[in-house]
């Protein structure tokens, strides 16, 4: 920025002025997320002093509690293999669905992209009660003809009802980057020989990379965060997610107080997205920037 | 031609699996929002009654409804208003400024969006403890420690403590939001605007609000519409709609009936209601904010 003379003396006000907000606005949003993890290696004891007290030692015995008593441990597993699984169905079916709408000229093909664009609209807090009763139905079904129930506390179709959440944007967002593509590579796999299919995996797929991994990204971030479908559709108390743990560990601390093991389960939670945002959060940033908006 | 079946075939099986997730977990779900609303049925029996629009005569009737409007539309106000101004005002600092740390404060100030909002959640809940919280023991430096502020436990105060930890979850993401749409503008429009005097805040309202207008409007239709669903995951994990209901939001509420006291078509109605309220909001911000189009 150029200043003039003039202005000189009121700019370095002004830019002095710019880092103070600044500097406070991250010193808000840092101590916070700071304090946690600074608690979670506390004593329940060192929680009646200063909250700002630093912590006397490092009190792991917090984490191993969480972990057991609190069955944190089994609910990380729960939560890496809902999550492992979301994000691998999403790929398989919204890869394909995406590429064909971006990319083929058919009938139906505005029916669809239409049809993907309105469930852009469509939040899972409206119709997750629906869904709820849906599969309650399904299990009454099962009940009478299996003997057991097979729809309600089950991972893997909580993980399609993910994949079929995170459809319309995610069919959204590569479609965008499919249609981006130059058509000739399509033509020069055709002139090699190559199939639709061995079009698709061998040539378009490698130069979707940077869009899948934005996808990877976002939704690695709402399957993992996410608890209100989770809380409704896994009812069994070994089903749970780590978001719901975590909620159960807020409601526990209530009656009983156990301050560490909350921190400790908290910290649980928050760690893998926090590593993943350290490596990535370039990616991150500038992929919000491409795909525009998340609803 | 044997070439365009194998096409039509190829098509047929790349759509057709997310077309089947898509109607069962999402179309008939939704409709089944809108049939459910014009039945009544309440707990674990099969007997639905057919009772037309009595659901929704019974919620406009109930002082209940107009406590959870109420409390919605205060949260939407508030948290709208602040994280925008907030959000604007940092977006403009940073991209102004030759500031040094640019990316340091952008990567701290996108934290918050990548947390889940149960930790979020539990973070301020601690915050807020009227005991051993950080708030409170910031306060007490000003004032004796005898009276703590309940900022979860006061029904006159908890909606604003709600709002605080809504907040502090979305300013990070507008800020880079916006940083990204005012990179576009051109020096030259603030190097003329210096050569005339004007002040950078001048500068901000009369060049840099008017060019990214276009952006401030979508993302307000956006804000609106999700605030509806934020409050409901901040609710859930936060107060559980408490004390006394002074924190109950539209689909906290929504779900309190339907899922919870098991009256499904009572709880859909209000679904219903609030489905049409947020986009006619949508529509109204729409028509409200236009303005003529300005290009760079």
């Amino acid at each position: 920025m150029k200043t003039s003379t003039l202005q000189k003396g009121s700019g370095s006000l002004f830019k002095t002025l710019s880092y103070l907000l600044l500097i406070a606005l991250a010193v808000i949003i840092i101590i916070p997320v700071a304090w946690a993890f600074i608690s979670s290696i506390k004593q329940d004891s060192e929680f009646y002093g200063s909250p700002w007290a630093m912590p006397e030692g490092i009190y792991l015995q917090n984490f191993a509690d969480a972990w057991m008593k609190a069955r944190m441990g089994d609910y990380m597993l729960n939560s890496v293999v809902l999550t492992a699984i979301s994000i691998g169905l999403l790929l398989i079916i919204a890869l394909p669905a995406a590429y064909v709408l971006a990319r083929y000229k058919f009938k139906s093909n505005m029916i669809w992209n239409t049809m993907f664009m309105a469930g852009l609209f469509i939040n899972v807090n409206y119709i997750v009660v629906p869904i709820f009763l849906m599969l309650n139905n399904g299990d009454k079904l099962a009940r009478s003809v299996l003997g057991q129930p097979i729809f309600l506390n089950n991972i893997f179709l909580l993980a399609i009802v993910y994949t079929a959440m995170a459809l319309p944007f995610t069919i959204y967002l590569l479609s965008g980057y499919f249609k981006s593509l130059s058509k000739e590579y399509e033509e020069a796999a055709s002139v090699d020989g190559a199939g639709h299919f061995r079009t698709m995996v061998q040539v378009i797929m490698p130069m979707a990379k940077p869009a899948i991994i934005t996808i990877i990204l976002f939704n690695f971030l709402s399957f993992w965060n996410e608890y209100i479908v989770s809380m409704t559709l896994l009812t069994k108390p070994g089903f749970k997610t780590l978001p719901v743990g975590l909620m159960n560990l807020m409601a526990a601390q209530k009656s009983a107080v156990e301050y560490g093991q909350l921190y400790a389960g908290l910290v649980l939670v928050m760690l893998p997205t926090l590593i993943l945002y350290i490596i990535v959060q370039k990616k991150l940033t500038q992929g919000m920037t491409m795909g525009g908006l998340k609803g | 031609m044997p070439i365009n079946k194998g096409r039509s075939r190829f098509i047929f099986f790349c759509l057709a699996p997310a077309v089947i997730l898509f109607v069962i977990f999402l179309i008939i779900p939704t409709i089944d929002v809108f049939r459910m609303s014009l039945y009544k049925w309440g707990g674990y029996t099969d007997n639905k009654t057919y009772v037309g629009f009595d659901n929704f005569s019974k919620l406009f009737q109930s002082d209940k409804f107009y406590q959870v409007f109420q409390n919605s539309i205060l949260l939407i106000i508030v948290v709208t208003i602040i994280t925008f101004a907030f959000a604007l005002v940092f977006a403009g600092l940073l991209s102004r400024n030759k500031l040094r740390g640019r990316d340091f404060f952008r990567i701290i100030f996108y934290i918050p969006n990548i947390l889940s909002v149960v930790v979020i959640s539990a973070i301020f809940s601690a915050i807020y403890d009227p005991n051993n919280g950080l708030l409170n023991s910031i306060l007490n430096l000003f004032r004796s420690a005898e009276d703590p502020t309940l900022w979860l436990g006061d029904q006159k105060i908890v909606i604003f403590s709600l709002a605080g930890a809504m907040i502090w979850q979305a300013v990070g993401y507008y800020m880079v939001m916006y940083m990204a749409s005012m990179a576009n503008i051109p020096e030259s429009l603030y190097e003329s605007a210096d050569l005339e005097g004007a002040s950078p805040i001048h500068q901000f309202f009369t060049i840099t609000i008017p060019l990214i207008w276009t952006n401030i409007r979508t993302t307000l239709t956006f804000f609106i519409i999700s605030t509806i669903n934020m409050s409901f995951l901040f609710v859930t994990a936060m107060t559980g709609g408490g004390p006394d209901g002074a924190t109950e939001v539209f689909l906290s509420y929504m779900y309190k009936e339907a899922y919870t006291n098991s009256s499904y078509g009572y709880g859909m109605a209000i679904g219903v209601v609030v489905f049409i309220f947020s986009f006619a909001l949508a529509g109204i911000l729409n028509a409200v904010t236009k303005r003529e189009h300005l290009e760079y």
